[in-house]
């Protein structure tokens, strides 16, 4: 089998395929990764859009909101740029959904997935290219059908991205008719396009690693992608069924969470969250995976405890599927079995503890390089442990009955999949960019772009934490129409001026990007982006002096606050220009095959990999993927073909 | 593998764990796939315990399903296991007559089976069994029966198809005594749906 694939591969090597084969219905892993990053990254640019509209609604409840006053009165969603109740509800379940659904699934288990597994670990390309390209083309199906939902009369889904019943199965409760079955039909496409990759990843993985590369020399994020595939493979299935009953309830007027005929809700609830957990760490072990592929290169030293790493992501993933409970806590359920699920919770810690203490060793006493890549690494593990000491307050009963369902859980979930997976995701494509376009992303913009998202990540999410154990509910329309709540509202507000920051801190990224990809390094271009970047940090330097200097409830600078912050807007423009004209590269040059020394698989093949990926004959691999700084031998990197000097082998085995 | 083993052995080059299905990578595909479909039956059948667990007026299933016919039904698909099991004996002996004889003779137990259940569903929608009503208690007995029975008949009608497939490239001479994975990768699937059959008979009509 794997003779004639090789054969068949070979075959291929010469031909240039058209534009259709190449680039839309391509067979080639490397492609649909790719296909998979572009799908995620213009998802993210419609779930953010979705935040910033609800943040402007909680902090300056029912004004209109900037740059939509132009909208006719006669809109359903959001007339002259108010934002009505539905359209609130809706922009909150949309935001979830899209944002865990179509950007972090498809670039972490999509992209990652299917671009690393076969290059790591030797393979010319997936076990089932056509199978491959299928699970693409039904996730963007069931992009399409979401999308679709935001045009239909009623709305899109409204009732949370847990889609409670019979909130969401009765249509007259939420006033959305057609979104929230085309919300379950996605979410039911989605699975489909999910368990084809499962399959895939699994089948690639346990039989195609080339000759030496055993079990344990496999890089962890491939780990991480297999138990990932595995929890997919199984999770995904059942969010289907109960996306079908869902479906059946609304169209078919079935009664399966229907309490008045016979149903059950907390059936939905179940079957959600039995989904639900794995589907959590379906959004962080890839995001873990980066981290430990990440911190040995930039730190020059063999990740520590490589072994334990493996079996805590195995622990995870096996403990993952008996802690759903902790989500139902204040659904009715018995108190003794809720101590059962904080129990099985709490447990969770420890293999994510030796996880953290792992990474943390890793960096102990190694050569740091701080390139883009490794920051963004450094941040996922900074930002993994608030997230998951959070997490323990929520795991414990006791707790959650003052912090459910407040903004706690927000700042919490946030600083796991934003903090967590989406650093992870923005470390990876800087550090993978090399070899999946052949060329590399800026240093310099890409720093501007860390330090910016970094510091407005955590003005966002951490006063969350306060808001949460003051009692702000996690959906509120208008959190001002409680006298409790109003006292907090500053807080509300700089954490929405924080969010629309946080949101101009992505154009370095979106710039670096699509100078690398398309070669725009135009002098024109370069000032450009010189400029653009230095006018978002000057703008937002310009708020936060306004801010300082008067309040953050007025809502016009005096002369005072417009002076100082001119002048920090100046510096800080000026600022960015310079250090970007000084450091920037040539945008979009061609990156060497191996620019950061680093030892796996995919570094041997040419940049950017062929189709094939390796040439005419697979690497051999003699030794692990994080032989660093090996004494002895003269270079502190040695790639995973490079045979073990026979005086050390004896030892090192 | 091999290509890779053909350049060298040079020292230190351990040899991977060998593949866990080598002669195919779609036998372990498919195992992987069944495995993820198990799961979609677990819910269904799992959302059907809880309701019923927790119904008040759940009708007793062998008054109004009629058990008889379904054994038959249930006696059809196991038939048709043993005559899948016979055409892959034949084509691991030459025996390419023997297969397709014998996969269209597991065609034929698929589409008998299917018919049955047409005219079992027909016959009960007579009666007054719908989607969402039922005239003997809870309409969730409807509900679940129609769409566990329903989502296990795509599944036999999906390997209807995919054995006739099998069928005509064995009529066409593609299998042999060495060339028959596709044969064994189709089995395990039918297996896997009569595997399923047998548990929704047990759930749904006897218990």
């Amino acid at each position: 089998m794997s003779e004639t694939t090789a054969d068949a591969h070979g075959a291929h090597d010469h031909h240039e395929g058209g534009f259709w084969s190449t680039y839309v219905f391509s067979l080639d892993h490397k492609m649909i990764a790719r296909q998979f990053l572009w799908l995620g990254l213009i998802m993210m640019v419609v779930g953010g859009m979705l935040a910033l509209i609800f943040r402007w609604q909680l902090a300056w409840p029912e004004t209109q909101v900037w740059g939509f006053e132009w909208i006719s009165d006669e809109s359903e969603g959001m007339p002259e740029g108010y934002v009505t109740p539905n359209f609130y509800n809706m922009a909150v379940t949309m935001h979830a959904t899209i944002m865990v659904f179509l950007v972090v699934m498809p670039i972490l288990v999509g992209c990652f997935g299917n671009f690393l597994i076969p290059l790591m670990i030797g393979a010319r390309d997936m076990a089932f290219p056509v199978l491959n390209m299928l699970s693409f083309w039904v996730a963007v199906l069931g992009a399409v059908i979401m999308t679709a939902g935001f045009f239909v009369e009623g709305g899109h889904a409204a009732a949370g991205w847990t889609g409670y019943a019979p909130l969401s199965t009765v249509p007259e409760y939420s006033g959305v008719f057609m979104g929230q079955t085309l919300w379950a039909l996605s979410l039911f496409v989605l699975s489909f396009s999910s368990l084809m990759g499962s399959i895939n990843y699994i089948t690639t993985l346990i039989n195609m690693r080339t000759e030496g590369m055993t079990w344990f020399r496999v890089p962890l994020v491939v780990w991480s992608l297999f138990v990932t595939a595995i929890l997919g493979l199984l999770a995904l299935p059942i969010l289907g069924s109960a996306g079908a009953m869902m479906i059946f309830d609304r169209v078919f007027e079935t009664n399966f969470f229907n309490p008045a005929k016979g149903g059950e809700p907390l059936l939905w609830q179940h079957l959600f969250w039995y989904f639900g957990h794995p589907e959590v760490y379906i959004l962080i072990l890839p995001g873990m995976g980066i981290a430990s592929e990440l911190l040995p290169v930039y730190c020059r030293k063999p990740i520590f405890g490589y072994r334990a790493m493996v079996y805590a992501m195995l622990a995870i993933a096996f403990l993952s599927w008996i802690v759903w409970g902790h989500h139902m806590f204040q659904s009715g359920m018995n108190p003794a079995l809720g101590s059962a699920f904080m129990m099985t919770t709490l447990v969770i810690a420890i293999p994510s503890a030796i996880k953290t203490f792992n990474w943390l060793g890793t960096l102990w006493g190694g050569s740091i390089r701080f390139t883009v890549p490794m920051l963004h690494a450094l941040a996922f593990v900074i930002l993994f442990v608030i997230g998951g000491l959070s997490g323990i307050f929520m795991a414990s009963n006791v707790v959650d009955i003052y912090i459910h369902d407040t903004y706690f859980i927000v700042a919490h979930f946030h600083y796991v999949i934003f903090g967590g997976s989406v650093f992870a995701l923005f470390g990876g494509i800087q550090h993978w960019f090399p070899k999946m376009f052949g060329r590399s992303m800026d240093e310099a913009l890409g720093k501007v772009h860390f330090w910016l998202t970094f510091i407005f990540f955590n003005m966002v999410f951490f006063p969350m934490h306060i808001l949460g154990v003051g009692g702000h509910m996690r959906r509120i329309y208008n959190p001002l129409q409680y006298e409790f709540l109003q006292g907090m509202q500053p807080i509300n507000v700089m954490i929405t001026l924080s969010a629309l920051a946080l949101g101009l801190s992505q154009i370095p990224f979106v710039f670096n990007f699509f100078a690398t990809v398309f070669r725009w390094n135009a002098k024109w271009f370069r000032v450009l982006t010189q400029a653009v970047s230095g006018l978002v940090v000057g703008f937002i330097g310009y708020k936060s002096a306004a801010v300082m200097f008067e309040g953050l409830m007025e809502p016009e600078a005096s002369t005072g606050g417009r002076i100082v912050g001119t002048i920090v807007f100046v510096a800080l423009t000026v600022w960015i220009y310079r250090y970007l004209e000084k450091n920037m590269a040539p945008l979009g040059a061609d990156a060497p095959q191996n620019p950061w020394d680093a030892n796996t698989l995919e570094w041997v093949a040419p940049t950017p990999a062929p189709h094939g990926n390796f040439g005419p004959t697979l690497p051999v691999v003699r030794r692990g993927p994080y032989e660093y700084s090996v004494p002895g031998e003269s270079a502190d990197w040695a790639p995973q073909t490079e045979a073990i000097d026979p005086k050390y082998a004896e030892a090192g085995h | 593998m091999s290509e890779a083993a053909a350049v060298d052995h040079a020292h230190g080059v351990e040899p991977a764990e060998t593949p866990l299905t080598p002669e195919s990578w779609g036998k372990l595909g498919m195992w992987v796939f069944l495995a993820g479909d198990a799961m979609s039956f677990g819910t269904l059948l799992a959302g059907y315990a809880i309701l019923r667990g927790i119904s008040e007026n759940w009708p007793v299933p062998t008054e109004i399903l009629g058990i008889s016919l379904t054994a038959f039904m249930t006696f059809l698909l196991i038939c048709s296991s043993v005559t899948m099991v016979k055409g892959l004996d034949a084509i691991k002996k030459g025996d390419q007559e023997g297969l397709v004889k014998y996969m269209w003779l597991t065609v034929g137990g698929g589409l008998i089976f299917l018919g049955l259940q047409a005219y079992e569903w027909t016959h009960l929608i007579n009666l007054g069994l719908g989607l969402a009503e039922n005239e003997w208690g809870d309409s969730l007995f409807g509900t679940t029966f129609y769409i566990i029975t329903g989502f296990h008949g795509m599944h036999v009608t999906g390997g209807v198809i995919y054995l006739a497939v099998i069928a005509m490239r064995g009529k066409k001479g593609v299998y042999s005594a060495t060339n028959w994975n596709e044969v064994e990768i189709a089995g395990l699937y039918w297996h896997f749906v009569d595997l399923v059959w047998i548990l929704v008979f047990t759930f749904i009509y006897l218990l």
